[in-house]
């Protein structure tokens, strides 16, 4: 069994990187209260939401830009459990997660009818839809948005103000469970029909694959997740307003972290966000002299430059290291 | 009745703008297939280019348009040459997302150097002139950039349907292969529809200085319309993005006034919304 598990070198890999990340806030002085325990809770935290995003747009191929709106349905789903009905994170989260699915059906339905631009540019819609709808919506703060109450430490409550580990186990808890839906659907007949719809809508019809059934359970299931994410989102910065959860710019983290790491596989997302989320809390705490928004520079750049020359971000870097062939194949076409 | 008139002029009038920001980036995706994110980033480096040669040197934006929609041709073209043309088929979104970080880059830029502070010209020629029309007041800085935008729109159109370079043009769009057998450096189109299309927005730019504010962020709500205006008139068709404009200029105004102002956009995106599946390639798309 033990053997069986680190059978292959993957394996070897996540369950390493699994026992060096729950090790960590054990090492006393490692995660704590200091500024390195928030950047590695970040990074668990933007790897999940990228891998939740990488199920429906990685593996499936549908490219949405819409994925604050669940992230910001799910830190609402916290939010309100907590602030409006003095409830717990508990409740609201799950009830976050189930809505974020329903909703993610209910518009994914009408637009996978559309191809390409057209299906990217509708996702930019709903962003602003959703957007402007809860920033006049005063049931849920509206504009100001919803200000967490002061509460007692614990897991109870999900929050910490001294020691963040629980932060940062929760952060973990939601990474692995994340990351291990994804092995799971990658080793699992979904994972097949997923790149199947990917490779070509009408060939996997045609072999008897039901499409639209595949692409909005793997969006029900990617937009749970997100869910999820933008649930703890919400206790750890305890606060919510659409601007912080529901914008572009939200939805764009889900897009760039993965596209950065390398679209449509696993270790993708965890890799963009080694590389970005550090970049982004340390140029923002040690760069601040340079003035606003230095961060914001460099990671434009970064973009830039890994589209112009490796689309397939740093998991196309190291497959060309490793198996040169396949990268070129890949990269070029 | 006098509101109703108030209302209509001024979705015309911002329809009319809207058109000729979308303009460019029409032509881009119609004839490349290529959304190019940083178009209200273009647009933001035009309105401060006008506004910084209006504070210093003290000209006009009336007449510093022009150099915005030069500057454009070129800032376009360069973006061609050196973002769009490396990221091009090499995956389904790249150049989408290389463009995306090249607003991040220009805007952040701007935010650096020129604070997020809201920066108007003042004392320019047109500033605060008005007349009446029919019982609605006409703002002339409006309604000058609006007349404008006709005129661009007509020239770049004519330049599409009637010249040599735009049946090149055209015939690029249809099938570069074909094209390229006939004898069309279709590089050289490329690199003018960038052009082009960054000159029809620094034109747009440099005429929106004389009555709005610039700041860093001023690009990401046009940005936004103008994919919203393209899509709903169908790629690559100017009189498609003609009439979008018009149409998403008076929804706005109309549900802006009616309903409230804060879901006037609401409004704008859940009408291309219902559209866009009702007809999927937009209303004069095929």
């Amino acid at each position: 069994m033990v053997t069986a598990m680190f059978k292959n070198k993957a394996d070897k890999l996540w369950y390493g990187f699994l026992a060096v990340a729950v090790i960590l806030p054990f090492v006393p002085g490692v995660i704590g209260g200091s500024f390195f325990g928030h950047v590695a809770t970040m990074i668990l935290l933007y790897a999940a939401m990228a891998q939740s995003w990488n199920i429906i747009s990685g593996y499936c191929g549908q490219t949405s830009f819409g994925h604050s709106v669940f992230f910001g349905i799910g830190a609402y789903g916290a939010a309100l459990a907590v602030v409006n009905f003095n409830s717990l994170p508990w409740y609201g989260a799950p009830l976050g997660m189930l809505a974020a699915a329903v909703v993610s059906v209910i518009i994914s339905y009408p637009c996978f009818k559309l191809k390409g631009h057209y299906f990217a540019i509708a996702t930019f819609a709903i962003v602003e839809i959703f957007n402007r709808l809860f920033m006049i919506w005063d049931r849920v703060g509206g504009a100001l948005g919803l200000d967490y109450p002061i509460l007692p430490d614990g897991w109870k409550n999900f929050s910490w103000s001294e020691t963040k580990n629980g932060y940062y186990l929760g952060a973990l808890a939601i990474f692995v469970l994340v990351f291990s839906v994804v092995r799971w659907i990658e080793k699992n007949r979904m994972g097949y029909y997923l790149k199947a719809v990917r490779s070509g809508q009408e060939t996997a019809e045609s072999l008897g694959v039901n499409s639209t059934f595949v692409k909005l359970s793997a969006m029900a299931l990617s937009a749970s997740l997100a869910a999820l994410c933008g649930a703890f989102f919400a206790q750890y910065n305890y606060r919510v307003d659409p601007p912080m959860v529901m914008s572009l710019d939200m939805s764009m983290k889900f897009v760039l972290i993965t596209i950065l790491g390398g679209l449509g596989t696993f270790w993708g997302p965890l890799l963009g966000a080694l590389v970005l989320i550090p970049l982004q809390e340390y140029t923002r705490a040690y760069l601040s002299h340079l003035g606003a928004g230095v961060d914001l520079i460099i990671f434009g750049l970064i973009i830039i430059i890994v589209m112009i020359k490796q689309p397939l971000g740093i998991m196309g870097i190291i497959r060309y290291f490793t198996k040169r062939k396949t990268a070129k194949i890949e990269g070029d076409a | 009745m006098d509101n109703f008139v108030q209302v209509l002029i001024d979705g015309i009038l911002s329809g009319l703008l809207y058109a000729l920001v979308a303009a460019g980036l029409s032509l881009m995706w119609g004839v490349m297939d290529v959304i190019n994110f940083a178009h209200g980033e273009f647009l933001m480096v035009a309105m401060y280019l006008c506004y910084w040669i209006g504070e210093i040197l003290g000209i006009d934006p009336l007449f510093s348009w022009i150099a915005g929609g030069i500057f454009l041709f070129f800032v376009g073209a360069l973006t061609y040459k050196l973002i769009i043309k490396n990221s091009l088929g090499k995956a389904a979104m790249a150049p989408l997302l290389a463009t995306f970080g090249l607003s991040m880059l220009l805007k952040n830029f701007c935010m650096n150097r020129f604070t997020p502070n809201f920066r108007l010209l003042s004392g320019t020629i047109m500033e605060g002139k008005t007349f009446q029309f029919a019982g609605a007041i006409v703002s002339v800085p409006q309604l000058v950039t609006a007349i404008f935008s006709l005129v661009v729109l007509l020239g770049v159109y004519w330049l599409i349907k009637k010249t040599r370079v735009g049946w090149a043009i055209q015939a690029t769009a249809m099938d570069k292969e074909a094209a390229e057998l006939m004898g069309i450096d279709t590089e050289n189109i490329y690199l003018l529809v960038f052009g082009i299309g960054g000159a029809c927005v620094g034109v747009a730019g440099g005429l929106m200085t004389t009555y709005l504010a610039v700041h860093p962020e001023v690009g990401s709500l046009f940005s936004l319309i103008a994919f919203v205006v393209v899509a709903l008139g169908g790629f690559g068709s100017i009189p498609g993005a003609l009439f979008a404009a018009l149409l998403i200029g008076l929804v706005e105004s109309f549900t802006g006034f009616y309903v409230a102002a804060v879901v006037k956009y609401v409004a704008v995106f859940a009408i291309y919304l219902v559209v866009i599946l009702i007809r999927p390639k937009g209303l004069f798309g095929w």
